[in-house]
This record gives C-alpha cells, sequence and structure tokens, in this order.
C-alpha cells in the first residue's frame, strides 16, 4: 500500500541525528528503563538533547567505544534498555563486543549511529561509514535499520524502544529532506512504496530515498515508469514486497549512502536470488573510500545522485529478458 | 573455611573430569581459580544473584561449571556434557544455555566492561549489592580492561570487586615474556583503584580482601590474586604446556586423580564418564 507521493520540492529541515536526539527526550518520561550512553560525541550525535533533559540518565564513557559498548550490553542485563550512539565508524570499532556481548547474548540494546556514508563530508573517510551495513547485517539476532528522513527516523525511534531485541540504526549527519508526513507509519521489517511504477524498481535507503524518488521524475518525463521502495529496514528485509516488485517490474535498481558490498544492494540480491532472481544494478559507492568534500559534490563524485541512480534504472531494463 | 576448602578440593577433580571428557579445555587457568570461585559462591554470590559474577576469563568455564555443580546449580551428571553438541555447558559460559550465567565471555576484556555496565545499572536502579569479576593476567594486555578499569575509577563504582587470578602465565609463555604486566599493583592504583594483594589460594586472605573491597566506599577495589597454574596437580603446575588445546591422555587423568586425593576405588568412574550418571 503506498502513500501519497510527497511534494518533491521538499523543506529541508532537521537532520536524522537532531531528529533522533529530541524524539529521544520526548520519550524519556514514558520510558524509565530508557538511558544513553556517549563517547565524547553527544555534540554531533544529537544525543546533546538527552543529556540536557535527562542528565542522570546520560552516561558518559569518554573516548572508548569497546567499552561503552560491552557495558551497554551488562547495563542492558539489570534491565535498563541502553541507547549507545557514537559515529557510524567507532561502532565498527566495537563490532567484536557488539558480537558477543549484545548479539549472541540478546540483549536488548540500541545502537544509533550517525554520520553514515559520504554524506558526512568535509571530515573525509576517517569518518564516512561504507561498511557499516554489511556488519551489522551479519549478526544474528541483530536489527538493522536506515530511515530516509526525520520524520521516520523520529518514528523508528520510538518503534526501535519498543522492540525487544539488539538494533542498529543509522542516522544522518546533513539537514535532511522531509519526505514524509503524518500519514507515514514506521514499521520494522516492512518496506514501504513511494511510488508506483512497473518498468524498474527502485530500492533505497537513507539519503538515497529522495535521490530516488527525483529519478523516477526524471524517468517518467522520458516515459519510463519506475517504482520506488523505501527499504528502510535492511534486515530483515521485506522479500515479500520484493519478490512482488519482481513479478511486477522485472528488474532492480539499490540506491543506498554505502559500499556496494554487503549492504542493502546484497541483501536484496539475496532475497531476490531465492525467490525471483531478476538484473539489478546497484548504485553505491564502488568498494573505494571516499574522501573530503560537500555531501553533494561526494555523491556526484562516486555516484550516488538522481541522474546515476535513473542511468542505473535504464541499464536494468535492457538487461531484463524479453517477455 | 575448612569445610570451604574441601570444597575446592572436590571441585577440582570435576574440573579435570569435564576436560578429559570433553578432550579439549584449559586446565591450567581453570584450575589457578578454583579457591577464588568457591569463595565467592560460598560467601558472596548467593543463588538470588546470580547476575553479580562475571567470568571474564570465560575459558575457566570448567571451574564456574564444577563449582555450580558443587553448590547444586546444576546437576553433576550434566558435567560430562561440557563442550559437546547441544550441551547446557557451552565451551565458553552463555547466558542463553546456563540460566545463572551473568554474560556470556570467552572474548578476553569483554567481560570485565560488562561488569562495569552490570555494576552502573545495578547502582542506577539503587540495588547496591556487590559485583565480582574475575579476570585472568593475559587478559590485562587488551587495552579495553584499561578502559573498563579508567571507567570504574571514574563513575566511583565502589561496588564493583576484580580479581584477577595472576598465575604469571599464558598461553605460550609467562606474561613478563609476552608482553609485560609489572608493575601491576602501581598500574591499578594509578587508575585509582583500590588495591589488595592475596595468596590466591588461602581462602582467609580471600576472604578478607572481599571483606576490605566491600568496605571501601569511594572506588572499586581490585584482588591481585597470586596463583599457581594448573594448581593441584604437580605435573600441570606453571606448565604452559596446559593451558589448552592439550588431550589429556587416560594415564595423565588416572594420575592427577591420585593427586586430588580420589580413591582407587572410583578413579576407574571418573576415566569411564560413570562417575555422576545417576545424578546428585
Amino acid at each position: 500500500m503506498s502513500i501519497t507521493v510527497p511534494n518533491l520540492v521538499g523543506k529541508t529541515g532537521d537532520s536524522l541525528r537532531e531528529a533522533f536526539g529530541k524524539q529521544l527526550t520526548m520519550l524519556a518520561s514514558e520510558h524509565q528503563k530508557l538511558v544513553v550512553l556517549d563517547a565524547d560525541i553527544a555534540g554531533g550525535t544529537g544525543a546533546h538533547h538527552f543529556r540536557t533533559s535527562n542528565p542522570e540518565r546520560f552516561f558518559q564513557f569518554g573516548i572508548a567505544e569497546q567499552n561503552m559498548m560491552a557495558a551497554a550490553g551488562g547495563m542492558a542485563a539489570t534491565g535498563l534498555v541502553p541507547f549507545v550512539t557514537t559515529f557510524a565508524v567507532f561502532c565498527l570499532r566495537a563490532i567484536e563486543q557488539t558480537r558477543l556481548s549484545i548479539a549472541y547474548t540478546q540483549r536488548n540494546v540500541k545502537i544509533v549511529a550517525s554520520h553514515p556514508g559520504l554524506d558526512t563530508g568535509p571530515d573525509g573517510a576517517s569518518a564516512q561509514a561504507l561498511e557499516d551495513l554489511a556488519a551489522f547485517r551479519a549478526l544474528p539476532n541483530m536489527v538493522v535499520i536506515s530511515p530516509a528522513d526525520p520524520y521516520e527516523m523520529a518514528m523508528a525511534t520510538e518503534a526501535i524502544l519498543k522492540y525487544e531485541g539488539p538494533v542498529y540504526m543509522r542516522s544522518g549527519r546533513s539537514p535532511a529532506r522531509r519526505l514524509f508526513d503524518q500519514g507515514y507509519t514506521f514499521e520494522i521489517g516492512k518496506g514501504q512504496t513511494l511510488r508506483h511504477g512497473s518498468d524498474v524498481t527502485i530500492v533505497a535507503c537513507g539519503v538515497e530515498v529522495g535521490r530516488a524518488l527525483d529519478a523516477a521524475e526524471r524517468l517518467e518525463a522520458d516515459g519510463v515508469s519506475a517504482r520506488v521502495i523505501n527499504m528502510s529496514t535492511i534486515k530483515p528485509i521485506d522479500s515479500e514486497l520484493l519478490e512482488r516488485c519482481a513479478v511486477e517490474t522485472g528488474c532492480f535498481v539499490t540506491a543506498e549512502d554505502h559500499n556496494v558490498i554487503g549492504g542493502l544492494g546484497s541483501a536484496v540480491a539475496e532475497a531476490l536470488a531465492q525467490t525471483r532472481p531478476c538484473p539489478i544494478e546497484f548504485v553505491g559507492v564502488k568498494d573505494t573510500f571516499g574522501e573530503s568534500g560537500e555531501p553533494d559534490e561526494l555523491a556526484e563524485k562516486y555516484g550516488l545522485t538522481a541522474p546515476h541512480i535513473a542511468v542505473a534504472a535504464r541499464r536494468a531494463i535492457v538487461r531484463k529478458e524479453p517477455s | 573455611m575448612n569445610e570451604i576448602k574441601n570444597t575446592a578440593a572436590a571441585i577440582r577433580k570435576n574440573v579435570l573430569f569435564q576436560i578429559f571428557h570433553a578432550r579439549s579445555g584449559h586446565p591450567g587457568g581453570s584450575l589457578s581459580c578454583v579457591e577464588l570461585l568457591t569463595y565467592l559462591y560460598s560467601c558472596e554470590v548467593n543463588s538470588n544473584n546470580q547476575a553479580r559474577l562475571v567470568l571474564s576469563k570465560g575459558h575457566a568455564a570448567p571451574a564456574w561449571y564444577a563449582v555450580a555443580a558443587e553448590f547444586g546449580l546444576i546437576n553433576k551428571k550434566d558435567l560430562i556434557g561440557f563442550r559437546k553438541l547441544g550441551s547446557m555447558l557451552q565451551g565458553h559460559p552463555h547466558v542463553l544455555s546456563t540460566p545463572w550465567v551473568s554474560t556470556s565471555t570467552g572474548s578476553l576484556g569483554q567481560g570485565f566492561s560488562v561488569a562495569v555496565g552490570i555494576a552502573l545499572g545495578m547502582r542506577y536502579q539503587n540495588f547496591l549489592d556487590h559485583t565480582f569479576v574475575l579476570l585472568g593476567d593475559g587478559e590485562l594486555q587488551e587495552g579495553e580492561v584499561w578502559e573498563a578499569a579508567m571507567s570504574a575509577s571514574h563513575f566511583g563504582l565502589n561496588t564493583l570487586c576484580a580479581i584477577i587470578d595472576y598465575n604469571k602465565l599464558q598461553s605460550d609463555n609467562l606474561n613478563k615474556n609476552i608482553m609485560g604486566l609489572e608493575p601491576l599493583s602501581a598500574k591499578w592504583q594509578a587508575f585509582g583503584w583500590n588495591v589488595v594483594e592475596v595468596d590466591g589460594h588461602d581462602l582467609n586472605a580471600i576472604g578478607a580482601a572481599a571483606n576490605e573491597a566491600k568496605s571501601v566506599k569511594n572506588r572499586p577495589t581490585v584482588i591481585i590474586a597470586n596463583t599457581v597454574k594448573g594448581k593441584g596437580v604437580s605435573f600441570m603446575e606453571d606448565a604452559p604446556l596446559w593451558h589448552g588445546s592439550v588431550t589429556m591422555k587416560d594415564s595423565e587423568f588416572r594420575e592427577a586423580l591420585l593427586e586430588l586425593k580420589v580413591p582407587d576405588s572410583e578413579i576407574s568412574k571418573y576415566v569411564d564418564g560413570s562417575i555422576w550418571s545417576e545424578g546428585a
């Protein structure tokens, strides 16, 4: 079931990290077990809002992510619901702790990772996480989410708080385009059809969703009918929806601010390979590191923009077997 | 204390029993911490509050399981299942297999961080019981340990007590030949911990140290327990070979049981596994 096609010249508003931080503060009073952990980076992750509103529930671990991550497992063992907040790249630093002390033990910890992808911008490659979806996807028991706009980010924050089990969720650094309104509901494990189409399905997550919608507009002008899916839950992926899209459109483009290896594209390919294999084109960073630059410049250079998605869509259509 | 001493002796037999029948495991580091674990179960960790002990040196699982069996938390007939498919006694402690395990360990350094989290979480919710965490010495080479130590001091976690099974040996060699730890006591003091050094096989000394830990109000305590790796079996004592992944021969198991004062009539039952098959 799709929603009303949003106004594509959408207002740019909060970043996802800010939307996250504000939502945490709103949830605090009704959820007494909610605590927030930080590694001296709250100003960058949005967690600073919670630090101000609920200082007694904000735990500062300093620049020591491995200790923070495993300690989160320990706090969860005492019945609290810890939100671990830092940059996505630094979550990678603590992935072994995540593996053993959170995923294996099935602790109710939510890892919210800011500065995902090239969208991180001028800090450069050391802060641009292009591998995190791949790494966290491979952990059993881990739900992996990447919301597309600040509104979905806020809804997802509440949803993961209510969900029982480990979660890894990307936020976002840059001021983000608002795509959804009050009519939109987020559900873990469910992709959303944002635009109907019949020639190709574009499956996107995070910052690429807005670009996918722009690409679909361009394609329509040229007589190509592109369906757009917001696949905000990368794991568990909505394979039922993907299968339906395979039947109804016959080919795919995946788009993510992430390496083409191991992330959303791979998850889509894994699902389709088991049900309805069809041509897939992968839009993402082509197995390289990023560099300093403005997010839009980097998207242009590394092939993540709407025109890139549109070109990929045409390639996918050409590869379809004649029906 | 004498009763506890006898318990410790009984536990050593079952440590080796598990490892022998599993055909793998870590005898040296399991034998060295028997008194420490026995004391903790006798005097500190009561049956309602298993969350208060973390075995950060997870490879000493056989010692934990043997102690647990002695205190009735598991059935002795389950000991033969150690490391076997489907067993509740996983090779390294796992919360989902063994209900009274507080956190899954086996990656050195992590249990200590988890223990910091447990102590923090408990204090935040006004549970002021102590949390004990047992570490190995080689484990102290992990940077995470020092992150945890720094944080415990910074948070003023006086309800956290770390115990180091300081048997001076690790996987391949002495600590000092791998990556030197000394001056160890000075390091912990510099990190803001109260430090007590004891003979790790002296139950009275361990008890006194634990009581001191519980009385210190403003900082966490570390008990540096000087121990002998492989304690109780002469050919295993201080021998790197018996750290782990060495399969115990029948003859070695028998010899060890003799040293542990198992009556002749029972030795064969340990070897063929039937000693606990009737339970208890």
